[in-house]
């Protein structure tokens, strides 16, 4: 189990991370960059993954469920789309 | 035992390498050079974290998990390959709903789990299980809403007296029950009432606000979902989740911020008040000139620089294809041409620049609103195509005006300007526009795509007989 004052540092690590990671991002890349990033929180499909296969219940394992299914839709539909808006952003020496 | 352990290690390895995986690919997503790797590299991420999750679920309810998973990927990722580039702004609401979902229903098993007499795990523990779950709740419904109301589905705006107070009733209840769990007992009735709150809460907050601020919204809600994915990570004791969760609530409130201030909205007043219902401005008088495409193309063939700054006009009308059609046959010709894009043209901050990327539209031609500004004083013909506020020079000189204070593009500037409008109308905030009325601006009344073609076989037959 991670320790909670562990989990606090991690936490105000990642926090910093994210926002410097981004610091100086263009606006035409703002839409991309937030599909983008929604994609990145798709993990959350590990999460219910693990959660469902701890499941006992009936209901504990059609939350799980429900949860497997939103969470895959998030990362496999955020990825598409991120990955069809990026895929149009060539300079014009990228062409011909 | 071995195995088990060792299973456990490559597990944790794996979401160590994601996590790292994830951080880069965020990186990479924030510089045009590098973006289109930047996605890669944070879905290699994806796959590798993913598989190793069969390595320490031991198979239990395996059937289910693939099952969930077929069920999740295969109609998403059909339906984000088909959709529409005009659509992707309410399609990036959906998934960020989906995954919001995802840690809601993490946080409701979690808490069953806590329910169970003699397994109340530390207060710490469950808190953040309830806050993980309300958030998620609150942005599963409200994006939902969001992406009913930018994809038409739903009325643009939904308001009643007392509004307000009756949504932070709501949210004050769901709070409640929140700290009931955490101080008092996890029971299964709170449980439900909880998230029937959190939900409802979701809907209500997002029903008043109108479409031009969604994408503030949507930005915000994506946060949201990180936020919540980060602390169910906590509960699940996943530091995967954590990290990946909090870079991206991080990442994105930063990025909420970004586009709030590019839109000249506080991020209180998108939630908290409605737009577009203040003054009307002063009056302007004069007339809109209007103006043929054959002169229009005459006025292009002198030109030396062009500037074009498209709206989401030009992207209704579809007419992005041929406006590129007409910057090459410019170009050609041996004029300078740029894009200028305002920050929020388009549905939200960067839309314009993937519609304009779909067209094939290098994006080195392409000018942020900073950059391309001052150009505007030596460009010799501005041609605005489905651009409205954006432009407004009141914006800059009427105090009185709704949009007073909103960054604008300095086209009125510019030596002669085009505008390629289909009738007189105003634009979305509903006030008139000096900047059509000025000495140099000609107004070009035409469908956008069948102005700029009119443009293009205009100039062509101007170069014919120019004989060069």
């Amino acid at each position: 189990m991670i320790d909670g004052f562990l989990a606090l540092y991690i936490f105000m690590l990642a926090a910093f991370t994210g926002k410097e990671i981004i610091g100086r991002v263009p606006v035409i890349l703002h839409t991309p960059l937030m599909s983008g990033s929604n994609f990145v929180h798709g993990i959350v499909l590990v999460g219910a993954m693990i959660a469902l296969a701890h499941a006992e219940s009936t209901l504990a394992i059609t939350i799980g469920f429900i949860g497997v299914i939103l969470g895959a839709g998030n990362a496999a539909g955020g990825y598409v789309v991120t990955e069809r808006m990026l895929e149009m952003f060539k300079s014009s020496k990228d062409k011909k | 035992m071995a195995t088990e352990e060792m299973l456990n290690w490559i597990a944790n390895a794996s979401y160590f390498l994601a996590a790292v995986l994830f951080i880069l690919g965020i990186k990479r997503m924030a510089s045009p050079v590098t973006a289109r790797k930047g996605i890669v590299q944070a879905g290699i991420g994806m796959v590798i974290a993913t598989l190793a999750t069969f390595a320490i679920t031991k198979g239990h309810n395996i059937e289910l998990i693939v099952l969930g998973i077929a069920i999740g990927v295969i109609p998403t990722w059909l339906w984000g390959k088909k959709v529409a580039m005009t659509d992707m702004p309410q399609m990036v609401a959906l998934f960020n709903g989906m995954g919001g979902g995802s840690a809601a229903a993490i946080g409701a098993g979690e808490l069953l789990k806590f329910s169970h007499p003699g397994s109340a795990p530390p207060m710490t523990t469950i808190g953040l299980a309830v806050l993980g779950a309300l958030i998620g709740s609150v942005s599963m419904t409200g994006s939902i809403i969001a992406w009913a109301k930018l994809d038409g589905r739903m009325d643009k705006r939904f308001n009643f007296p007392g509004q307000q107070i009756f949504n932070f009733l709501i949210l004050a209840g769901a709070i409640v029950a929140g700290i009931a769990l955490i101080a008092w007992q996890v029971d299964s009735r709170l449980i439900i009432a909880f998230f029937a709150l959190a939900l409802l809460f979701g809907i209500l907050m997002t029903l008043p606000i109108g479409g031009a601020d969604m994408p503030v919204v949507i930005s915000l809600f994506n946060a949201l979902t990180g936020l919540a994915v980060a602390f169910e990570g906590y509960v699940m004791n996943i530091p995967a989740l954590i990290i990946a969760g909090t870079v991206v609530g991080a990442a994105g409130t930063f990025l909420t911020q970004l586009m709030a201030k590019a839109m000249n909205r506080p991020i209180s007043g998108v939630l908290f008040s409605n737009f577009g219902g203040g003054g009307s401005g002063e009056a302007i008088t004069g007339a809109q000139k209007p103006i043929e495409a054959s002169d229009a193309a005459s006025l292009l063939y002198m030109a030396e620089k062009v500037i074009i700054v498209p709206g989401y006009g030009m992207a209704v009308a579809q007419a992005q294809h041929k406006i590129w059609e007409l910057t090459q046959a410019l170009i050609k010709a041996g004029k300078e041409v740029k894009f200028a894009i305002h920050p929020v043209a388009g549905r939200m901050p960067g839309h314009m620049n993937v519609l304009l990327a779909e067209a094939g539209v290098p994006y080195d031609l392409i000018a942020d609103m900073d950059d391309i500004n001052p150009e505007f004083k030596t460009c010799d013909v501005s041609i605005v195509i489905g651009a409205n506020d954006v432009v407004n020079p009141a914006a800059k000189t009427d105090k009185s005006s709704p949009i007073y204070g909103m960054p604008i593009l300095n086209v009125v500037d510019s030596r002669q300007t085009i505008v390629i409008k289909r009738g007189k109308g105003t634009g979305f905030a509903g006030i008139e526009n000096a900047l059509f009325y000025a000495d140099n601006t000609r107004l070009l009344y035409a469908d956008g795509k069948e102005a700029a073609n009119q443009l293009i076989s205009e100039l062509k037959m101007i170069e014919g007989g120019g004989g060069h």
